[in-house]
Order: structure tokens, then sequence, then C-alpha cells
């Protein structure tokens, strides 16, 4: 610790290179902030603890299929469930049909298996009580500016309402904000309307259901209980396949994009030239200080400090220019985020980005500072300061 | 005053490299083609000119002792390149793919407000007045050349994914027009499936998802078994899905005689004006008709929107990395090289010369690690399979396509950063006062 200062010296000894080396890996770090947020929210999606006692079932046959309502009472009986409930996919798009909604029809009780979805007990009641009620995640309240009290109108692009139109209209009576140590996912983008309302209104699914919810009382009995309720329908015309949140979401995930694999090559990419980058640096801050480092061993400095000192440079210096990235990153997502009108969905830095970061900065930092740090290391006193 | 000065032309300068940049990005090749010109013109005929070639000459013939450091602006370059390559071959492979799927003298029609195929509903009476109207292609026996379709999605094993691991891939069911509407769409192996039975023929990509898409072999609907009897060919999206007789699938799916969409072939492109119309017009209908090339393009517009959008952002913001890494090399080889830069000073040259001998450098080295990234982008990448979602149903299977379009923006991008690059440093080998430089260096 007390050779800070000195560390401090010998890396703004030639600030303009300093600088522009740290605004590099600033660069480099700012793009693995914001990167890696964006993998992470895939990797952690439905893997929430609600989420590891929540099973979904749906039609074996396909995803726009729908189940008969009547299977509510049975699965409710099925030993080991705690509570059902089910929901419809609307299809709802604002002013253009493909400005589209994650818009549910659901029953009354979808939200009691969400905890991780907080409203607000007075919009809740008004939710239950109002027909055309539906309840906005705030981040869609925001990208539209919506606001609570107000009509909407929004088309469906599947269900045709009572009049033979595609026109519906709600009341927006309430926002879904995420719990406390809850991340918004995409709860923050949804839109909940009452089933009996959808299901009444629309000549077209007369009492069916898209898929059912399930709490399972202990989640290590999730597999079997999953077996249960998918044996209820077996061989009929409605045969349905239960898996784990957790497990429809990664399958859901994994067919839309490979994103670890497109953030690994791109990170890939940005370290390496990084790991060049930073090396040519130190390589030149070593080369010219030759006949210091010399002197530091004269007066004393044995050849351990001496490789110590080169290598906390070097990760000093990585250190200073990832956190400057990272906290950027953790500054500038959320502007991003609003400049793109929702298309975007870039999550704050998380403690998981930040320690996966901070780990990344010593062990670059080490491996650039190696090479040059060896050499100093070895310098030959009388050879050094000779300049040979 | 002095500082407010300096200011001044620092902002004057930053906003001039921010604006020729742009120009520079935005600019069509023949443009860029005339600047070239002038500036080689200017580079063999005037004096000046011919100073800068020699001192870039000098400059050029010492690299290899700087080869580390150059590297270092190379590879920098070559990764941004890369990256942008890539995501913009990504962008472009897909919207490809899509486009391709349509044609200008094709309509599909759907009901109105449907986003996508599988959100429609056309009911019989419907389908059979969409048949009559004006403006539709004819076959040799006189039948109109319209192909009545009920696409749905099916979940199916994955390739090599967990064992209840399943994916959800387009069936699209089809009458027997269907073949004649879409000529491109070819039996590969096996034979057509037949009408009435639980028979499906499987495009190539779609067998590249899934498993159990060999011709012979069963695969599992719900609870029925259907057998694939074929496999077909189209080059386009349609590779991505299966095909079975249209009346067994909306009984598998409990469709009755409604349909989804109606893709029809026009008499040509220019008679699409009078269908449209024609359908519209008419009372009994609520349904919209597209061109084929629109309605592909419209399911494409978002995803490439995104894609292109991250792949710009992130460019930039390695691009901006890869800026101060070059300026960082360059403003070393310009301290290395003062003595040489201010002994051609003291002798008479301009500092124009020099200002373009390290700029040129730079652009060589960029150029090489433009050259360098995209040829690294497009042997990883060109041709390269991906697959997602499209249209919220079914696996869309398209290739990574780095055309010379998308190479031509990369190697623009690399210019840009090292003209960037170069310029701080070119200005102050020029500005530093030749007598400071020769007695520092």
């Amino acid at each position: 610790m007390k050779y800070l200062p000195l560390i401090w010296a010998e890396l703004f000894r030639r600030k303009t290179r300093t600088i522009l080396t740290l605004l590099s890996i600033l660069a480099a770090f700012l793009l693995f902030g914001l990167l890696n947020g964006v993998r992470e929210s895939f990797v952690q999606a439905g893997k929430s603890a609600a989420g590891a006692s929540r099973l979904q079932t749906a039609s074996r046959l396909s995803f726009i299929d729908t189940l008969p309502s009547a299977l509510t009472s049975r699965i409710e009986r099925t030993d080991g469930v705690q509570k059902v409930t089910y929901a419809n996919w609307f299809g709802g798009a604002y002013q253009d049909p493909h400005n589209q909604i994650f818009s549910f029809a659901v029953a009354p009780n979808y939200l009691d298996l969400y905890p991780e979805i907080e409203v607000d007990p007075k919009q809740r009641a008004a939710f239950d009580n109002t027909r055309t009620g539906v309840l906005v995640g705030e981040g869609l309240m925001k990208r539209f500016g919506w606001k609570v009290g107000q009509k909407i109108p929004l088309m469906s692009t599947i269900f045709p309402n009572r009049d033979g139109s595609k026109n519906w209209s709600f009341d927006i009576v309430g926002t879904m904000r995420p719990a406390k140590d809850a991340s918004a996912g995409w709860y923050d983008q949804m839109l909940l309307m009452q089933w009996k309302y959808f299901d009444e209104s629309t000549p077209y699914n007369r009492g069916s259901v898209g898929w059912y919810v399930v709490r399972v009382a202990d989640p290590a009995q999730a597999d079997r209980v999953a077996k249960a309720i998918d044996a209820l329908s077996a061989n009929s015309d409605h045969e349905t396949k239960t898996q784990t949140e957790a497990a429809a979401f990664a399958s859901w995930m994994k067919q839309t994009a490979n994103i670890g694999l497109i953030v690994g090559s791109i990170m890939g990419a940005v370290f390496f030239t990084l790991l060049l980058l930073t090396g040519n640096t130190m390589a030149q801050a070593v080369r010219e200080r030759i006949p210091e480092l010399a002197v530091l061993k004269t007066i004393g400095f044995r050849d351990g400090s001496v490789l110590g000192l080169v290598l906390a440079e070097s990760v000093v210096l990585v250190l200073i220019g990832g956190v400057l990235g990272l906290g950027l990153a953790a500054l500038l997502g959320p502007v991003l985020e609003a400049g793109s009108g929702g298309n975007l969905d870039l999550p704050p830095v998380g403690w998981r980005s930040w320690s996966l970061g901070l780990g990344l900065m010593v062990a670059i930092g080490l491996l650039v500072g190696a090479l040059p740090a060896l050499r100093a290391m070895r310098l030959n006193i009388v050879d050094a300061l000779a300049g040979r | 005053m002095k500082t407010l000065k300096s200011f001044l032309r620092g902002a004057g300068l930053f906003l001039l490299v921010v604006g020729g940049i742009a120009a520079w990005l935005a600019l069509p090749w023949p443009f860029l083609l005339g600047l070239l010109a002038l500036f080689a013109l200017w580079m063999l005929l005037t004096r000046r000119g011919r100073q800068a070639g020699s001192v870039t000459q000098v400059g050029v013939s010492t690299l290899r002792q700087r080869l580390g450091a150059s590297s270092v602006v190379v590879v920098g370059i070559a990764g941004v390149v890369a990256v942008l390559v890539a995501m913009l071959a990504m962008a472009e492979g897909y919207a490809e793919t899509l486009r391709k799927s349509g044609s200008e003298d094709t309509a599909i029609v759907m009901r109105g407000a449907s986003a996508a195929e599988v959100m429609s509903t056309l009911d019989h009476d419907s389908v059979l007045v969409v048949g009559q109207a004006p403006g539709i292609a004819r076959d040799a026996q006189g039948r109109p050349l319209v192909s009545p379709e009920m696409v749905v999605a099916a979940n199916l094993p994955i390739k090599g994914g967990a064992p209840d691991e399943d994916g959800s891939v387009q069936l699209r069911g089809v009458g027997p027009m269907a073949w004649a509407v879409r000529p491109d769409v070819e039996i590969v192996a096996g034979r057509k499936f037949a009408t009435g039975r639980r028979e499906l023929v499987a495009g190539t990509g779609a067998q590249q998802q899934f498993a159990g898409l060999e011709v012979g072999k069963s695969i599992r609907l719900g609870n029925q078994l259907w057998q694939v009897v074929g496999i077909f060919h189209a080059g386009d999206a349609m590779d991505s899905e299966l095909w079975g007789d249209a009346d067994t699938v909306a009984t598998t799916y409990r469709r009755g005689s409604s349909r989804t969409s109606i893709t029809a072939k026009l008499e040509n492109p220019g008679a699409f004006k009078a269908f449209k119309a024609a359908l519209a017009g008419d009372p009994r209908l609520d349904v919209d008709a597209s061109t084929t090339l629109d309605y592909f393009s419209k399911q494409s517009e978002q995803m490439t929107k995104i894609i292109r959008i991250i792949g710009i952002v992130v460019g930039a913001i390695m691009a901006i990395g890869a800026i101060f890494g070059a300026l960082n090399t360059m403003f070393a080889t310009v301290a290395t090289r003062a003595r040489e830069i201010a002994t051609l000073r003291a002798l008479g040259f301009r500092s124009v010369p020099v200002v373009v001998a390290v700029m040129l450098e730079t652009m060589l080295l960029a150029l090489l690690g433009g050259l360098l990234g995209g040829a690294l982008a497009w042997l990883l990448f060109n041709g390269y399979t991906a697959s997602t979602i499209a249209g919220g149903v079914g696996q869309l299977t398209f290739d990574f396509r780095v055309s010379p379009a998308v190479l031509w923006i990369g190697l623009k991008w690399a210019l840009a950063i090292g003209f960037v690059g170069g310029l701080f440093p070119a200005l102050r080998a020029a500005t530093l006062p030749v007598t400071t430089a020769l007695r520092d260096a």
C-alpha cells in the first residue's frame, strides 16, 4: 500500500499515453457492462425463487393450440398442486399491428401466483371489479405515455370483438411494479386483462385456455407433478406438456437467439484487442523506464518487489479504466433504453456484472503486466544503467 | 484569450472531423471514388503531393521496426470491422431470406389487422370469394392460381436438445395449387405428400433444426403420428416449414374448413392494385391483401432494424476504443520520428506533406485492419446458419450473408477510424517547433 504513490507517479509519467489507454479500456468495459447485462438477464430469466415452484401446462401439439378450461379442476385435484391459474394470449397491438404488446387475458387469481409483481391493493381491487380494466407494466406505461384512469384502444391481431372488429377498448386501472428484490424482467412490458371479459366478448375463444400456471407445494417434486398433470390428458385430443417456468423460458430464449454465443464472440474480439493494446502500452512504459528500474534495484528493491510494482501498475491501469467503463455503462444503460423507445431492453449493471468485470480486470491486468514485469525483474543493474 | 482561441480551434476541428466522418459514411461510392481520384492527381502532379509521397515512403519503409505498435492499430481495427461486418451480415442474411420469399406478382390475403399468417382466419366462404377476384393468373387448364393455406405451429423435438426439449416449427397445410403458386419449391428427396393422409414434406432448413425429419420416419404432432415422405428446398423462408395436406392439418388443429391465408399468383405486378381494390370493395369480405414482397419485408423489418442497431452501437463503442489505440500508437510513432520529421521541415518541407504522410501511414494500417477484419468475418461467418423465431411462430433458419455491400461498410469504418487516429498525431508532427524537436529527440 505504501508504494501506491510510486505506482501512481509511474502510471502518469506519460499522461497522453496513459489517458488514451485508459479510454480504450473504458470503451471495452463499457461494452462489457452493457452486453453482459443483456446476457445475464437472459440467463436469469425464469430462474427466480418463485419461478422454481411454478409449472406451465400448455398444449403438446403447439403453443397456438388451446386447452379446455375444464382441466382447471382436474389439475387442482392433482397431488402436490397448490394453486392453479390460467391465461390466454391476446395478441394486442397499439396503433399499428406490428407494434405488439405482451398482453394476456388472465384468471382472477393470476397475480396470486406471481408475488414478484406488485400491485397496489386498491388498484388490484379495481382490476377485479372493472370488466374492461387492465393492469399495465411500469415500462409499458412509460413507453406509450399512458396514465391510470385512461381509456386506451387496443387492436387484437388475433381475436375479433363481439361486433366483429378487432378494435378493443380498455380502462387502465393500475400499474404493475416489480416487487422488492425482483428484477423487472418482461413483467415491465406486460398488460393484463380479465379473462372473463375476453372470453365473453370474442366469439373465437368459447371457454378455452391458452395455458395453465400451476404452483407446486414442493419445488423438488416439480417433475413428478408435471408428469401427473400430463397424464390427465394423455391420449385425448388435448394432450398437454408441463414444464417448469425456467425450462419453458430457457427453451423459448434458446429458439429466439443464441445470446450467449453472440455476446461471447463480441467480448472475445474486444478483450483480445484490449490485451494487445494494453500489453503494448505496458511494454513501452517499461522499456522507457529501464534505467529508473535499475536505480530502484540499486537502492535495494528486491527482484520480487520490482515485479510486483510493474504488475500492480498494469492492474491499477486496467482497474481504473474498467471501473470507469462499468460505471459509465450503469449510467448510460437507462439513457440508451429510454432513447430506443422500448426497442432495447438494457438491464442495469448488477452485482454479477460487477464481480465478473472486476475479476476480468485483475486477470487482464496481470496478463498484460506479466511479460514487462518479468523483464523488469530480470534486469541486470549494470547493463541497464549503462543503457546496454 | 489564448486558451479560448485554442479551445475554439479544438472545438472547430472536432466538429469538422465529426461532420467529415458522417459525410464519409453516408456518401455513395462514386463520390468517394472521385475524391480518391482527385487526391491521387494531387499526389502525382503537384510538388507538395510528390513531397508527401516521398515522406510516406520513408515512414512505410520503417514500419517493420515498429511492428508491435503498428499491429495494435491493425488488430484493433480488424476487431471492430469483424464484429460490425458479422452483425450486419446477420441482419442482411435474415432480411434477404425473407425478401426472397416474396415477389411483386404474388399476393397474400389475410383477415384484416393480422400481423402474421398464423394469427389470421378466413372462413370457407371468404376463401371461395377471394378465389374469384380479378387479376389472378391462370394455369394451362384455365384454373386460377390460388392457394388457400392453413398455417399453424407445431412442437417438435430440437436436434441435439435435451430429451424433452421442443421447438416450434411452422406447419403449412396446402392444396395442390401451392406448388404451382410457388414454382421455386422443389422436392429434393422422397415424394410429395398424398392428399387426405397424415403425410408431410419438410424443408431443408427445418430438417437442420429438428430431429426425426428424415424421409420414411414418423413424427408426433400432439397424439397423432405423421409420416415424413419427402424433403423440399426453395432457397427462402419456406425452407423452415413443414408442408402437409390442408384438410388433414385443419382437422388435426380442429379448424374445420377455415383457412389462415390465401396466396395468389397475379397476372402481372400491375394487376395487384385492381386485385386489392376488388377485395376491399367486396362487402362480403373483411380481408387485407398485400404483395408477398411487402408482407415478408414487413416481417423482417423490426428484427433487421434491431440487429443493425445493436451492430452499429457495439461497433461504434469498439471503434472509439480502437481510435484511442490508434492515437496512442501514432503519437508514439510521431514521437520516435520527431527528429526525422523536424529535419525534413528544417530542409524546407512544408507541413502539408508531413501531415499527409502521417495520415497516409495510419490509413494504410487501417486499410490493412479493415481487410483483415472483413476477411475474418467472411471466413468465419459467410454462410453460417443461424435460426430465430420469426413472426412469433416457428423457427426460421437463415444464412449469414457477408455481401460486398457489408464489406464495403466495414472498410469505410476502418478508414474513418484510421483518419481520426492519424489526424491528431499528424497535426502534432506538423506543428511541433522545429528547434524543440531537434533538441529534444
